[in-house]
């Protein structure tokens, strides 16, 4: 990580994460044990603590760009970990959110793979495999990457090659939750 | 109706076989459920990841059928439904959050949302280490065995307090050990598998998943038992590009909690789907069966 440029302050930054998250980031003292015990810290270029620091201290683009956020596995070890309580993975999260309403997503194909997911769920009401890697090739022009699962994969049936649609109405009813989503996220200036 | 099933999207695809053992080990055990009809998916971490207000709304429309059902509890067997459904009703608490999602559904939700459990912890709050071993009829003798809970059946903490301590429960352990076998502690038996990255950031998984076969194998076992199941995909059918990552040969069968009591109690193995794993049973099977032919001789 570069060296921490304070001339980018920005307080608001620091507040809307407290608000947004519900949790107290001046609480962080530093100890580092969240990163201590983070398992994607390996492929972190800001440790989760340093994320916290940034927050402190209102670094907005450098935390916002970090592509730690979106290495991030939700683990939530960072917050069973933290001495003062705070929930680290939620904010990590919050972080997310912001990034993306931002059109800041540094690490695009983790955020193909997580909308080709969701685009299976919009239309089928549920997911299912085959497409979500279909809509995920599309999208980040890759070809699958996971050919050498393939033999086992298809012997042993785990892809389901059928789209499981939600029955009754299911998958419609899901659509329209994710059409309201999208058009309130536009509506209040997020990204969806 | 007290109990309604959400068998999670996994259930129809990759992990089919966990979702017939479940359901073969509590018809053995005289669990029923009832089907949640029209079930969504709760949208795991990608919904999460993109809004807590659509993850919760996706969690919610399952939990408002199953409230209108009358229901008591809802089961699952997935870990990360789990903890989506239980984040959901807790956020909901919360008459702001409540009515923000509100607005992204059909109707507004039923003020009381039913609370959702694992199926694991169904089975040993309801039945108890002695019941079970009292049903079972072919022990799983000789075999040693580790159990691999994942990230996220114990937690995160606040949510999950009642399945015990966050990064050592031991419900998975009673129920194996009532059942016969020889359960290690496994140290890492909370730690992340590297989740659904396995896709968009294979190594960030292979690594992860590989130092958990590392440490298993190292142990001398001869299974690793899981309860989730994108972990138990993540350890099975990308076993060989964990061991790539690591420079090693694993060769560790991995089963689901479900196959090994439905072993127990006597269940025809095609009815537990072992068939599905892709690294072979046959080592642990064979093992099992000798020890079994032994006892019955001695
Ligand atoms: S939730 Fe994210 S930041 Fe926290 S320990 Fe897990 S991977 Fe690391
Ligand atoms: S564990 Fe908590 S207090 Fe320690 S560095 Fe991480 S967030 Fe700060």
């Amino acid at each position: 990580m570069d060296a921490i440029n304070l001339s980018h302050k920005d307080a608001a930054f620091t507040r809307a994460v407290a608000t947004r998250s519900g949790q107290s980031v001046t609480a962080c003292y530093q100890c580092g044990n969240c990163t201590a015990g983070c398992p994607a810290g390996f492929t972190y270029d800001m440790p989760v603590s340093q994320i916290m620091r940034g927050v402190q201290l209102g670094l907005k683009d450098q935390v916002l760009n970090a592509k730690s956020l979106w290495m991030c596995l939700s683990c939530s070890t960072c917050t069973l970990r933290c001495p003062n309580d705070i929930d680290v993975a939620g904010i990590m999260e919050t972080l997310r959110h912001m990034a993306r309403e931002q059109g800041q997503v540094s690490v695009p194909k983790v955020n193909k793979f997580w909308m080709s997911f969701l685009d299976t769920v919009r239309i089928f009401g549920r997911s299912y495999e085959i497409g979500v890697m279909a809509l995920y090739m599309m999208r980040s022009l890759r070809v699958f990457t996971d050919v050498d699962l393939a033999p086992d994969a298809l012997s042993k049936q785990k892809l389901g090659l059928m789209p499981h649609v939600t029955p009754n109405g299911g998958a419609e009813a899901v659509g329209r939750i994710m059409q309201r989503f999208k058009e309130r996220a536009d509506r209040e200036g997020g990204a969806a | 109706m007290s109990i309604v099933y959400y068998p999670g999207c996994s259930a129809a695809g990759t992990s089919s076989d966990y979702e017939k053992s479940t359901q073969a080990v509590c018809d053995a055990l005289g669990m029923s459920f009832t089907p949640l009809p029209d079930w969504n998916c709760c949208g795991s971490t990608p919904a999460h990841a993109t809004s807590t207000e659509l993850s919760a709304a996706l969690s919610v429309r399952n939990l408002d059928i199953a409230a209108k059902m009358g229901a008591e509890k809802v089961a699952t067997p997935c870990p990360s439904c789990l903890s989506n459904l239980r984040l959901a009703k807790k956020r909901m608490e919360k008459p702001e959050f409540r009515a923000r999602v509100d607005e992204l559904l059909d109707e507004a939700s039923s003020a009381e949302l039913p609370q959702t459990y694992s199926v694991m912890q169904l089975i040993y709050e309801k039945y108890g280490s002695e019941f079970v071993a009292h049903r079972v009829q072919r022990p799983l003798k000789g075999l040693k065995v580790a159990c691999y809970y994942g990230c996220l059946m114990s937690r995160p903490a606040d949510i999950m307090a009642d399945f015990g301590h966050p990064e050592n429960p031991q419900v998975m352990e009673s129920l194996l050990r009532a059942c016969g076998a020889e359960v290690v502690e496994f140290p890492l038996k909370t730690e992340c598998c590297g989740a659904s990255h396995g896709i968009p950031e294979r190594q960030l998984t292979a690594n992860l998943s590989g130092k958990i076969l590392e440490t298993a194998q190292n142990m001398g076992i001869d299974a690793l038992v899981a309860a989730c199941p994108l972990c138990q995909m993540n350890l099975d059918l990308r076993q060989k590009q964990a061991g790539k990552a690591m420079g090693k040969e694993f060769a560790l069968p991995v089963f689901y909690y479900t196959q090994m009591m439905g072993m127990a109690f006597g269940i025809k193995l095609s009815a537990l789907g072992l068939n599905k794993l892709v690294v072979s049973p046959e080592p642990v099977l064979k093992k099992w069966q000798a020890a079994l032919k032994e006892g019955v001789c001695e």
